[in-house]
């Protein structure tokens, strides 16, 4: 049996009183998409960054190709992460730092390139998601929000990593923006055969980038299938959910 | 019973909460210089942190060290004109600034310009996610954000002290011979002739440290700032509040080290 490539069990993490993850089992088997979906605050955000080692669960295991990071080494912890790219749901370009210089950030820092030859490295990833050499010279904050995000799916893919995040992909674009990003993702993810996380609020972009999608509700994954079954999964929850209905298993912590 | 209880846990989470800041602040000290050692360095990053510190502070650290100058000049003149000892206005202004007003108006200066600019870019960075992105682009932002501006805060604020230390002087100089009927001559020699290696030394020393806390206050709120717009503008006052507090602190504990006997 193939071992999968990002195995998680029993996954555990409070903020205070707040128990955000509650036992999370989770298996995403290499070359695959897995989707994760809930509701805001269901965690999402605290898995992904607990499996990139930005949030320290309480308790669990995180495998990468079998090996547990929560109790690797720090230098061993670091490499096995060393392979995970990521795409923040804001784009997280550095302001202060041109778009050739935030593409080929990861790979200046992993001294996998000369410096000398980061500019032309930038406008060949840059190529990859559709965009012209000259935006290689611009700042961040002179492209549209599309651009900021092909050029941060850019930064994500430069190091060609085996594992990819992306976090809400699609938020804060158009439609057809959404789809343009959404086929670039595939397109990458494809090229490089990486293994990818996605979280997503937005169905169609979850059906799109996804083979598997897995659905968390409180703090646990309470359903996982197909990306393709997530509107005509018959679980309570998930049907709630993607539909989009107001009453359901799901309550909302409205005040009236 | 429940007002004096209410008031017990107050003090209680007062005490805490100090407790956890000092704990805090100190981890971040010791992690953000232990990686001024370590590999890889970056030192574009020190020389840009250091223009930011240091020469755009300049024109309002120079300006600020010649007006003191020529106040100090007018106020000794005011006041010791009426015990007929106007011959060490020289040295008051010269052991004034080098020792005390040089450093401390530099470091406060310094404090509210490049202090809050860099709690702001730090906190901006935090809340727009850039932070996590350099960790998942194989970056310690401790290594990358901190400790270059560390460095450039311990290595800047001496520099530009010593400038302001010439210019204090100047400007007593000016003020003193222009309207004050001083020969240029006699107040130079006068100046130098009280002027101590250890006045400019125990200047600089106090410059490195307000230097360093200066740095270690913006970066440290802008690090942990929290909360969107607000959050980033409360890291930016509160860097500059707990620095220009930690600098006059600190300038009475250096004064005692390195003056009294």
């Amino acid at each position: 049996m193939t071992q999968p490539k990002i195995r998680i069990r029993g996954l555990k993490k409070a903020f205070g009183d707040k128990k955000v993850l509650d036992g999370i089992d989770l298996d995403v088997m290499p070359g695959t998409g897995m989707v994760v979906i809930g509701g805001s605050g269901s965690g999402k955000s605290v898995l992904i960054k607990s499996i990139i080692g930005l949030v320290t669960p309480d308790s669990g295991v995180i495998e990468i190709d079998g090996e547990d990071v929560l109790k690797a080494s720090r230098g061993r912890a670091r490499e096995l992460r060393a392979q995970i790219g990521m795409l923040f749901q804001n784009g997280a370009l550095f302001d202060s730092l041109p778009v050739w210089e935030n593409v080929t950030f990861g790979l200046l820092a992993q001294n996998k390139i000369r410096r000398s030859a980061a500019r032309d490295k930038a406008i060949e990833v840059l190529a990859q998601v559709g965009l012209a050499d000259n935006v290689a010279a611009l700042s961040p904050s002179e492209l549209s929000g599309g651009m900021q995000k092909r050029v941060a799916l850019a930064r994500a893919i430069a190091s060609e990593p085996a594992i990819m995040f992306f976090d809400e992909p699609t938020t804060g674009l158009d439609p057809i923006m959404g789809a343009v990003i959404d086929e670039l993702i595939v397109d990458c993810v494809k090229r490089l055969g990486s293994t990818s996380i996605a979280i997503t609020h937005d169905m169609a972009s979850a059906q799109r980038i996804g083979d598997r999608a897995a659905m968390l509700y409180e703090g646990r994954v309470c359903w996982t299938g197909a990306a393709d079954e997530l509107l005509t999964s018959t679980d309570p929850v998930v049907d709630q959910f993607t539909h989009g209905r107001a009453h359901g298993p799901i309550k909302m912590a409205l005040r009236r | 019973m429940k007002f004096p209880l209410n008031m017990v846990a107050a003090l209680g989470a007062l005490v805490l909460g100090t407790v956890e800041f000092v704990g805090e602040l100190g981890i971040f000290a010791i992690s953000g210089v232990s990686h001024i050692f370590r590999p890889p360095y970056y030192p574009r990053l020190i020389w840009r942190s250091l223009m930011e510190i240091g020469f755009y502070s300049l024109p309002v650290v120079a300006l600020t060290a010649l007006f003191t100058g020529m106040v100090l000049a007018l106020q000794s003149y005011t006041g010791f004109s009426r015990f007929n000892a106007e011959s060490a206005i020289a040295s008051i202004v010269v052991l004034s600034v080098t020792r005390e007003l040089g450093p401390v108006l530099a470091g406060l200066m310094v404090s509210g310009r490049a202090g809050a600019a860099m709690a702001a870019e730090l906190g901006t960075m935090r809340v727009t996610d850039q932070i996590d992105a350099l960790s998942t682009l194989s970056t310690d932002p401790m290594k990358y954000l901190v400790a270059p501006r560390l460095l450039a805060g311990v290595i800047a604020l001496p520099l530009l002290v010593g400038i302001a230390d010439i210019l204090g002087v100047m400007g007593g100089f000016l003020v003193s011979t222009e309207k004050l009927g001083f020969t240029p001559g006699t107040y130079l020699i006068s100046t130098f002739s009280h002027l101590q290696v250890e006045d400019v030394v125990s200047g600089l020393i106090k410059a490195a440290v307000f230097g360093f806390i200066i740095s270690l206050m913006g970066c440290f709120n802008g690090y942990r700032s929290k909360g969107g717009a607000q959050g980033v503008g409360g890291a930016t006052t509160s860097a500059v509040v707990t620095a220009s507090i930690l600098i006059l602190a600190l300038d009475y504990i250096l004064t005692q080290v390195l003056f009294v006997k």
